[in-house]
């Protein structure tokens, strides 16, 4: 599989093995300490969120002992390499206040917007929403969501009902949308602003001077609408300023070659090859500061994967199949997690590849990867399965296992807003409003 | 008292003889003046209409809202655009403007010549960005965006040096901005309120257009709008006569009949081959195909009793269907009648393969999903959400010794307390159907179980699902249902409270009517209530 031309790291990943081979230097593009960019400005800071669908397998997943010297259980296995850069929290649950857990529909709105959903609909503004609005600024894309399996609508990333942000699920449709014809290479020499790009950049001020106009004519709610419809519209604008100025060189990224395209639909083989494409075009979107904000999505909250070869899905084998009372969990069911946790070992993996600066790009990422339950089986929503690598650019702590006890999954939202410099001091509603992050966590 | 009802019925009389509408239709609080995103097929038709159906629209758009117990189009409502969305408005903005200004198609719209194809000509661009604008905007263009969108072409053109260039994308920024996206309500003073509001008559225009044949409004009714006939009951009611006429409706009418009994399921539906080797592709894709057909034959083509759909014998065949149904089919290819015989199994669309496949499992029937299905999209009753943590391995289990059929199985989960109140709603209807297996195919019996497709629907026994399709059909929420669920696709918007007599007293109507739809949407297309705008409200919470 040949992904990637310039630079052997990539293709060394594709093979399997975890080794940073050194990159052709671009020294000068870097300061004396490497710690940042040659005009000063620090190495950005990037967040992420990884979602996969139906939890985890009691007895195979939570580690044992807390702190630094977790163990770990079979479905963390693939993490193992990376231990030191991924923090496990277990014991951290939604909290209902009397509302229905609708199944799988109140797990992921719950954690992301900090409110359990009343009604069967997204509840608020998503986290990562708040997040992106904050350090999202000044890329082409102020967040990227993709999804594993074929479905755009996979997505839990959202200002609520309606105003939800659609996942790309192709890798090459993916590729395309960063690297096709309006990509701009910072590394390459000589730069000469596109004309075209200034004139479709030049016509939506025709579209904003109607503003006002329009929002005379609306009700609050309308107007509200509307006004997320100019935020889209001006991230475009400021995607299109982006590739008119001359980018800062940045010696990690190098440019992708295109993915083939394939059918992705829902089967698990195809969603893992898919997956790791958008892994690696991902971690090149986010060394080339395409953006700074990203929600893989690698399944879906009530998982349709099904095995090549048959149509019945990891949801439906969560209800259905029998626990082996030999082995004590659902032997099919399982496999879909081992096949989950092993993509989440190889996410880490490729970010983890890509050398910046003295460490890696996951070092100067955090991402939160989290499912929507517990054990699917019955859709709990306590102690949620959450787990945070990288370490914000020296600003987290990782590598320990924190049991929550009950306490509001809030609380690991909060930390990490703040851990990649939110000024938000609290977040969620009713009993999973808080206040509190895990200072412990903080470097 | 008394003279206060001789008013009345006086002023009853009057509006009797000057509109012709008698006795009058309760008064309605209308819901405040809105916005409705484009779906994407109004969004496709509507630039097929304008710009003809040789324009490629390649792009994603953004996901649909379906609100909890209502309709996609009442999503539209709620719906914004995303930023990854308007990435795409404008992909698909940029390449639908360049192919309409191509040299192959360009004089179509550009009826003026440039002075000079180099620089930018601010006349020749007006009048082409007023009279394109004129069609996107479903409404002439203010002076003010005219001369914001000939300012776009002209530094657009001083940049890329080209005038077709610059007008290319001054008119690529039309097309991303809102005023086409969305369909937004323009009000005015109503002069027949003094202080309130109406829709103005372009907006009218645009609520027949979408309601009736789910695209832009065409020349003729943009012109109506113009002289001011869509505030006049003559030219209101010549225009929805010509609307409801023409062939487009059954468009609209299939958008309708799809939103309403949910066939976005059937895009993530897949089967489980080993154990339904039939549900091939081809039967897939004609599935759906074959319930709208059915619909549209009942209730527009014979323009017969709504409530038909769900006894009627006849329908239509592909071959691949028929080995579903194993009846033979000589054609090779397309679309046959096909009349069920007095007695069979089948009768109606709840009996067709679409209902049966859609709401089962991957693996198996579920008589609680054809329950659910039945309850909440056909008559309009809302079953309550499950209790999150409750063991299914009963039911599922289809190789218990004990339980061989489905009904065994539920009757054995009732048995929990927390689950029967639902399930007693479901159920009964559901097993109605155990005659079809999760792809729709007719089987006797269940495991070496014998299936019992008896029971009862509030009260009304039945012995069969064809039996079944008779007791909907006598069912007076079915009617009703409809008849809400129609209103709520013409305003696409939930029904507001200050509409519930109004919709009361059209579903007394659709009765009299004898259940014609073209009669229902002619009332509806004709009624103060589906224009009437109440006023703005100020909080977030008011409009709820």
């Amino acid at each position: 599989m040949r992904t990637f031309d310039r630079r052997r790291v990539l293709r060394s990943l594709l093979g399997g093995s975890a080794i940073s081979v050194a990159l052709p230097l671009f020294d000068c593009v870097l300061n004396g300490n490497g710690t940042a960019l040659a005009s000063g400005a620090p190495l950005p800071v990037r967040f992420g969120t990884w979602f996969w669908g139906l939890g985890v397998t009691p007895g195979r997943w939570k580690p044992t002992k807390t702190g630094k010297d977790y163990d770990i259980l079979p479905e963390l296995r693939p993490i193992e390499p990376f231990k030191k850069k991924i923090s496990i929290f277990s014991g951290f649950d939604v909290l209902l206040d009397g509302k229905p857990n609708f199944p799988h529909q109140t797990g992921g709105p719950g954690f992301r917007t900090g409110i359990a959903p009343p009604a069967l609909a997204f509840p608020g503004v998503s986290f990562d929403v708040m997040i992106a609005d904050a350090i999202g600024g000044n890329t082409r894309f102020r967040s990227i969501e993709l999804s594993g399996i074929a479905d755009s609508t996979n997505t839990l990333s959202g200002r609520g009902a309606g105003q939800m942000n659609p996942s790309e699920s192709s890798a090459l449709a993916f590729y395309t949308r960063v690297f096709g014809p309006d990509y701009k290479d910072p590394n390459a020499g000589a730069f000469v602003p596109d004309p075209k790009i200034m004139a479709r950049k030049s016509v939506l001020s025709a579209v904003t001077e109607q503003r006002q106009e329009l929002e005379r004519q609306l009700g609050a709610a309308d107007k509200a609408r509307l006004d997320q419809y100019f935020t889209s519209l001006r991230q475009v604008e400021n995607q299109l300023a982006m590739q008119l100025q001359k980018p800062e060189p940045l010696l990690a990224c190098a440019n992708p070659h295109a993915p083939e395209g394939f059918d992705v639909g829902h089967e698990v083989e195809n969603v893992v090859k898919n997956h790791e494409l958008m892994a690696q075009i991902l971690a090149m979107a986010l060394a080339c500061n395409q953006t700074k904000v990203f929600n893989m999505h690698i399944n879906n909250s009530a998982s349709s994967l099904t095995k090549r070869g048959s149509t019945t899905s990891h949801h439906q084998l969560t209800h259905d199949e029998q626990i082996d009372e030999k082995l004590g969990y659902q032997p099919v069911a399982t496999q879909f997690v081992k096949d989950l946790m092993d993509q989440w070992g190889t996410f880490v993996r490729v970010l983890d590849g890509v050398k910046e600066g003295d460490g890696t790009l996951l070092d100067n990422t955090l991402v939160v990867a989290h499912s929507d339950t517990d054990f699917a089986k019955v859709h709990t929503v306590s102690s949620l399965p959450v787990m945070f690598a990288g370490s914000a650019g020296g600003r987290v702590k990782s590598g320990v296992h924190i049991e929550g006890k009950g306490e509001p999954v809030t609380r690991l939202a909060l930390t990490a807003m703040q851990a990649v410099g939110l000024a938000q001091d609290r977040f969620g509603s009713g009993s999973m409003e808080t206040k509190k992050p895990l200072t412990e966590v903080f470097a | 008292m008394v003279r206060r009802v001789a008013t009345l019925l006086l002023l009853g009389a009057l509006c009797g003889s000057l509109c012709g509408c008698s006795p009058a239709e309760p008064e309605t609080s209308g819901a405040p003046a809105g916005m409705r995103r484009l779906t994407e097929e109004q969004y496709r038709n509507s630039i097929a209409d304008i710009f003809g159906t040789h324009i490629q629209v390649a792009g994603r758009f953004d996901p649909i809202l379906r609100p909890q117990h209502g309709l996609i189009a009442a999503g539209t409502s709620q719906i914004s655009v995303s930023p990854a969305g308007f990435e795409q408005y404008q992909i698909m903005a940029t390449s639908i403007a360049a192919q309409v200004l191509d040299p192959a198609h360009r004089n179509t719209f550009l009826t003026c010549a440039p002075k000079d194809e180099t620089s930018a000509d601010a006349t020749c661009a007006e009048s082409f960005l007023r009279q394109v604008g004129g069609l996107l905007y479903r409404r002439p263009l203010t002076d003010a965006e005219a001369k914001a969108y000939t300012a776009a072409a002209g530094e657009a053109t001083r940049i890329t040096g080209t005038f077709t260039g610059g007008l290319s994308l001054s008119l690529a920024s039309m097309l991303s901005s809102p005023a086409f996206i969305f369909e937004i309500d323009a009000t005015e003073p109503d002069p027949n309120h003094a202080g309130g509001q109406r829709l103005n008559a372009y907006a009218k225009a645009s609520r027949l257009s979408y309601f009736l044949w789910n695209t832009t409004p065409d020349a003729a009714l943009l012109a109506a709008a113009a002289r001011g006939d869509l505030h006049t009951a003559s030219g209101l009611s010549q225009q929805v006569d010509r609307l409801l006429a023409s062939p487009r409706l059954e468009g609209a009418m299939r958008t309708f009949f799809a939103d309403m009994l949910q066939f976005e399921v059937d895009a993530e539906l897949v089967k489980d081959p080993a154990i339904y080797p039939l549900f091939v592709r081809a039967v897939k894709e004609d599935m759906p195909e074959q319930t709208l057909r059915t619909l549209v034959d009942v209730t527009l083509t014979k323009a017969g009793d709504y409530r038909d759909v769900f006894t009627t014998r006849d329908t239509f065949m592909t071959r691949p269907l028929g080995v579903i149904y194993g009846i033979p089919v000589p054609q090779k290819s397309g679309w046959m009648p096909y009349q069920f015989a007095e007695g069979d199994k089948r009768a109606g669309v709840l009996t067709l393969m679409n209902f049966l496949a859609a709401f089962s499992h991957d693996g198996r029937s579920s008589p609680t999903l054809r329950g659910k299905a039945l309850r909440e999209l056909v008559l309009c009753q809302p079953v309550p959400i499950p209790p999150g943590d409750v063991d299914f391995a009963l039911v599922q289990d289809t190789k218990n010794p004990l339980y061989k059929t489905a009904r065994d199985r539920l009757t054995a989960h009732r048995a929990n307390p927390s689950c029967a109140g639902c399930h007693k709603i479901m159920d009964p209807v559901g097993l109605a159907m155990e005659n079809f297996d999760g792809i729709g195919v007719f089987r006797a019996e269940e495991g070496e179980g014998a299936i019992d497709a008896s029971g009862d629907l509030d009260g009304v026994g039945f012995a069969t699902a064809a039996d079944l399709g008779r007791v909907i059909h006598d069912n007076p929420a079915t009617p009703a249902c409809l008849v809400n669920r129609m209103y709520e696709y013409a305003v696409r918007r939930s029904s507001v409270a200050g509409e519930r007599a109004w919709l009361e007293s059209l579903n007394q109507r659709f009765v009299a009517d004898g259940y014609r739809i073209p009669k229902l949407l002619r009332r509806i297309a004709l009624s103060d209530a589906f224009f009437k705008i109440a006023p703005p409200e100020t909080t977030k919470e008011a409009l709820r």
